[in-house]
């Protein structure tokens, strides 16, 4: 046979010395490739990536939300600055307002349209009002939240700096979150199809930004801070003032704080 | 288009997440778990006179096992990752351990099913031609021995694998259940009672269907219905009817009496928007006009003929059917009825008849266990004197 191996052409023998070099020297590139990507990661570890950018790492954080009820005014400008920045769907909220009108016989009136995002026209009521005022409401990111506990995939989950989030690639949109969640602040996409929330604008905060209804907020009313820093602001009215939480029976420790809340709140 | 919502409600809170493929999903496992306690009645309990359900029972448990993950599917946002619940699963959810505890009972029920039908399996291999015979040959999974030996100990493994299946049935559906009951947001469904009222109202739905399918099946083939049997049956349910109606009041009645906060959102649903599910079809129809026709057929006994006796058994347990049905709806649609916000309602849902998780969906679903029946039962006799079935395939 092998006098009629025409020239050029490599024998059998040689054709498999030849393929087991090539083999050989994918792997070894393959191998070094790895090692230059180890070497890569861990100086991006260490803070020196190449665009000499901060590096972000969650457990340096835990973050807070504050909101003083005495200072809303209602204006919705925090429910659009959200809904423009997460471009949250039509009939679904990530965050909304919630205006509360109770008599002097104790009964409440609330109402929230369109989630409070255009404001609130004058009620129009014969009742007398004794008091009114207005509650910002979000995803409370709760340390021991029933959302996350009940995921079946593990979708839902709380990052170490204490922001609940959602990966949308893995929820299979069952909405057994969004049912356990107490304060309504989840929903199913209807586009995605997936578990929807607040993300306490990850994407912004991550960067050393403020959320977008903080930013929006003209009166302060809505304040956002970070426990693990020095000095906070925020986390220092949280730990010496009177403040709230919503639902707290529920013990799911929310780690939204409210401050001048009223027993009708809920 | 928003649903007309009256009080407040919190803006998300106006959808109804969990539509009718979430009421289908409790119903169909209810369904498997009461069909094969009642065949373990007969398996490990020895009530020999269910002998002629036993094997009906226990595939209609099968039948109904196949298609309970159907409305769970259709009703997914991404049913295509239906799977990650097994692959990886997080396991601090009581839905993670579905894939679990379906993939264990299936091959229980499987194995159990296979041991009783054995004999036949190995008559058909030995007796048929071409391919027939290649899948019979297929089915005995080599085994082929049918001796007087083998036979005893295939039943005694059946009773050992309906012992398992006793606690294994009560676990898939206590904890369907489970998964409503642990739900501490929602105040209609959190309550501990929650899978042991599943539990119940599944032995009483299971029982229900047999008796309607064993009356079904010896009618299509011509056979006479055991009054003994049918009567056995109806002594059961009438216990389980009691049983489970007792638990559901006595859940309402404290709820009622303790006028905790749950009570705000529960006393308006029970008494305007679920007022004629609830009310209405649970507990006066469902329960009220069945408790007191079984309660004719076992009472009155000596003074009623079988075929009468026969007959209030099969509507009552058809009501019984319905009472269950309005259970699972009134929990889970009920449940997502009032908001969060504990002020405000939104209109009754009503699911539309040709939308993807709409009636026409649910009934087809609903309708491939009695398919799976008629065909299985073509082949091999699910009724074990079955002169008419058996002899069409022994000829």
């Amino acid at each position: 046979m092998n006098e009629e191996v025409e020239a050029g052409k490599p024998t059998r023998r040689e054709f498999f010395v030849r393929a087991a070099q090539g083999v050989a020297g994918v792997a070894v590139v393959v191998a070094l490739g790895k090692r230059t990507l180890v070497f890569a990661q861990t100086a991006s570890q260490e803070g020196v990536s190449s665009q000499d950018a901060p590096v972000y790492r969650p457990e340096d954080h835990r973050y807070v939300y504050l909101i003083d009820i005495t200072k809303c005014i209602g204006c919705g400008a925090c429910v659009r600055a959200c809904e423009l920045e997460n471009s949250v769907p039509k009939n679904f909220f990530r965050t909304w307002v919630e205006r509360y009108e109770v008599s002097p016989s104790g009964h409440a009136n609330v109402d929230s349209p369109n989630g409070g995002r255009n404001g609130f026209a004058p009620l129009v009521t014969d009742e007398e009002i004794a008091k009114a005022f207005f509650v910002p409401k979000l995803c409370n990111h709760c340390t021991l939240t029933p959302c996350v506990q009940l995921c079946p995939v593990g979708a839902s989950y709380r990052s170490p700096d204490g922001v609940v989030l959602v990966d949308e690639k893995r929820c299979i949109g069952c909405s057994y979150c969004v049912q356990a969640c107490p304060y309504g602040s989840r929903f199913i996409h209807p586009e995605t199809h997936t578990a929807s929330k607040c993300t306490l604008c990850y994407h912004r905060i991550t960067k050393g930004m403020s959320t977008a209804c903080v930013q929006a907020c003209p009166v302060g009313a809505r304040q956002f801070g970070d426990t693990r820093k020095l000095h906070d602001k925020v986390s220092e009215i949280i730990a010496t003032s009177q403040v709230f939480v919503l639902k707290p029976e529920l013990m799911t420790e929310p780690n939204c704080y409210y401050l001048g809340s009223s027993k009708e709140v809920r | 288009m928003p649903p007309e919502v009256s009080g407040y409600s919190f803006p998300n809170d106006i959808h109804i997440m969990w539509s009718l493929m979430i009421v289908m999903y409790p119903y169909i496992t209810g369904l498997v778990a009461g069909a094969f306690i009642v065949s373990s009645l007969y398996h490990v309990f020895g009530r020999q006179e269910l002998r002629p359900v036993s094997r009906l029972s226990m595939v209609a448990s099968l039948a109904f096992l196949l298609v309970a993950t159907l409305p769970l599917l259709v009703h997914l946002g991404h049913p295509e990752r239906a799977l990650n619940i097994v692959i990886t699963p997080h396991f601090t959810s009581a839905m993670a351990a579905f894939g679990l505890i379906y993939t264990l009972y299936m091959i229980l029920l499987l194995f159990e099913v296979w041991l009783v039908y054995r004999r036949e399996i190995i008559g058909l291999a030995a007796r048929g031609r071409g391919l027939k015979r290649f899948v019979f040959a297929l089915l005995a999974l080599g085994v082929y021995d049918t001796s007087e030996e083998a036979h005893r100990i295939d039943r005694r493994t059946i009773t050992v694998l309906a012992s398992i299946g006793i606690p294994a049935a009560c676990i898939l559906h206590g904890y369907v259940g489970f998964m409503f009951g642990s739900v501490k947001a929602n105040y209609w469904w959190s309550t501990p009672l929650m899978p042991i009222i599943f539990l119940f109202s599944a032995v009483m739905s299971g029982m229900a269907v047999i008796i309607i399918l064993y009356q079904a099946l010896m009618r299509l083939s011509g056979e006479s219905i055991d009054g003994d049997c049918v009567q056995s049956l109806a002594q059961w349910l009438w216990l389980f009817t009691i049983l489970t109606v007792s638990i559901e009041l006595l859940e309402i009645i404290t709820l009622a009496y303790e006028k905790n906060e749950e009570w705000l959102v529960i006393a308006p649903l029970l008494g305007s928007k679920l007022a004629f599910s609830f009310i209405g079809v649970q507990l006066v129809f469902g329960s009220l006009i069945p408790i007191l026709l079984l309660g004719i057929v076992v009472l009155m006994r000596p003074f009623l003929t079988d075929p009468l006796r026969n007959t209030i058994s099969f509507i009552a347990s058809l009501i019984l059917l319905i009472q269950v049905f309005a259970m699972r709806w009134n929990v889970v649609i009920g449940g997502q009825i009032f908001s969060k916000s504990m002020r405000g309602f939104r209109e009754s849902y009503v699911p539309g008849l040709f939308e993807k998780e709409g009636i026409a969906v649910a009934v087809a679903i609903f309708l491939i266990p009695f398919i799976f029946l008629a065909v299985f039962n073509r082949i091999l006799p699910l009724h074990e004197d079955g002169s008419g079935a058996a002899a069409s395939v022994n000829e």
